[in-house]
């Protein structure tokens, strides 16, 4: 077990990341975060609570998503779906998807085609606290990164929200 | 999570927790429903069949509409108008079909267990749409899901059928499953249409008086009196089912509180229920066919991996 951030590290991580997310915001457009199910959630609740202390008034909207029903690997295992709720159209709106971990670019591929279910968004970008490198199965990147690390398939990396940790394992 | 169970045939082979699945997957179906664009791509590999031995209105189209919100290709097949008429056997036609290389099959028939009967001779995953007099699990389910959705849980929750308990494979259904989440059941009508064995057999309350019924339960499921299932006249005319039996507005007014009505449909409006009853807005029975649809995606979804199972 390796601690890739530690308690310090994440705070101040996830205050970078809901700045950078308001510098990219441009003005008199909203910004919409959409939190991807089940684990992507507990980031992006982090974020939004941020950024309405750090810029209270701002336009800024906040959905959660799950991608079950999408996913490439019904076939294997079959999940159980979590509550989706986004109660704003993303027609023709900057939006930007919160998870914690990237790692083979499959979640977020099922989540951009949840999101199209909504609408077609203007621009969709990604936001993750971890980027691990070099484990991509689809051409996907993050705009907004935490903190990149390289890691081996039988690798775990876990974000711990009770100790507020990532680890390696 | 997964259920216990290939196949769906009846509530009977059902665990709370299959129960439970079911009804929180439906719940995530239900908002995939109110999204602009209301279909998911998870069957997209699915080919299904729709065998309907017997007439629907609701759950054919029902069934079919959630298949097509799960981007499963669909067929449609009813008995009249098909090789049936010349002689084909079940399993014939079943197999037959099952050689064009359908993965589900969706069944109603006036043969009571039917869909076990080709559960054990076909390698697809099989759907109970009703069957006879026996069950029809997809019904309880969406009533079940409705009354959780009105009343928050099924648990401790007073639910009595009414009407025809003797041929309804919805009230058999519906037994079967409350009695599993833990709510308490009653069943009442008339003396001829309720099985002298219910109370003994599936550990419920009987109950011949309506109004009393009424005064009980905080849920009234009103079952359709089956005409086409009834071989001898079980009650003098629809006229006085209606006066001892029918739920009018004029007994809801004579009970002291406001309860929750469902029906399975079609209705014999002004027999089992009146209109004014049924157009109002304890009447849940238009939900119950919204609900319907994101019940049956959910047993589809489910049910759906065990398909390569041959």
């Amino acid at each position: 077990m390796r601690t890739i951030l530690s308690k310090y590290q994440l705070e101040i991580t996830i205050q970078r990341l809901a700045y950078q997310l308001l510098e990219n915001q441009k003005s008199g457009e909203p910004l919409i975060l959409v939190g991807i199910q089940p684990r992507g959630i507990l980031l992006a609740d982090r974020i939004f609570h941020l950024l309405n202390t750090i810029s209270p008034g701002s336009d800024i909207k906040y959905g959660k998503m799950d991608i079950t029903f999408y996913r490439d690997d019904i076939r294997k295992e079959l999940h159980t779906a979590n509550q989706t709720d986004i109660t704003f159209s993303v027609e023709d709106k900057n939006v930007v998807l919160v998870d914690d971990v990237l790692y083979t670019g499959r979640t977020i591929r099922a989540a951009l085609d949840a999101l199209l279910s909504f609408g077609r968004p203007k621009k969709v970008m990604l936001c993750v606290l971890i980027n691990r490198r070099f484990s991509r199965e689809l051409p996907i990147q993050p705009d907004f990164c935490g903190k990149s690390i390289d890691s081996v398939i039988s690798q775990k990396v876990i974000v711990e929200w009770e100790r507020d940790e990532v680890r390696l394992y | 999570m997964q259920l216990s169970t290939k196949h769906l045939l009846g509530i009977k082979d059902l665990h709370p927790g299959d129960i439970q699945l079911i009804l929180d997957t439906a719940t995530q179906f239900k908002e995939v429903l109110q999204r602009p664009i209301k279909k998911v791509p998870s069957l997209r590999d699915t080919t299904i069949v729709n065998l309907f031995y017997e007439n629907s209105t609701r759950t054919r189209i029902s069934f079919e509409l959630a298949e097509k919100r799960l981007s499963a290709d669909t067929l449609n097949f009813s008995a009249p108008g098909s090789s049936v008429s010349k002689g084909e056997t079940l399993l014939d036609t079943v197999n037959n079909i099952l050689s064009m290389k359908v993965d589900m099959v969706v069944m109603r028939h006036s043969a009571s267990g039917a869909p076990h009967f080709l559960a054990k001779h076909i390698p697809a995953a099989i759907i109970n749409a009703g069957d006879g007099i026996n069950e029809h699990p997809t019904q309880a389910l969406l009533d079940a899901f409705s009354i959780r959705e009105k009343c928050g849980t099924l648990e401790g929750k007073k639910i009595v059928l009414i009407g025809d308990i003797m041929h309804s494979r919805v009230a058999l259904s519906n037994i079967f499953l409350l009695k599993k989440m833990g709510a308490e059941v009653m069943v009442a009508g008339p003396p001829t249409l309720i099985p002298k064995y219910a109370k003994e057999a599936f550990d419920i309350r009987v109950e011949y008086n309506l109004k009393k019924a009424l005064q009980w339960c905080d849920v009234a499921n009103v079952l359709r009196i089956q005409l086409e299932r009834q071989n001898q006249v079980l009650f003098s005319s629809l006229r006085e089912y209606n006066l001892a039996f029918g739920v009018t507005r004029k007994v809801l007014k004579e009970i002291s509180k406001e309860i929750v009505i469902l029906h399975p449909g079609p209705i014999n409006r002004g027999v089992e229920i009146d209109s004014d009853v049924a157009d109002s807005k304890q009447s849940l029975i238009l939900q119950q066919v919204e609900n319907g649809v994101a019940i049956r995606m959910a047993v589809l979804y489910l049910l759906s991996d065990k398909q390569n199972f041959n």
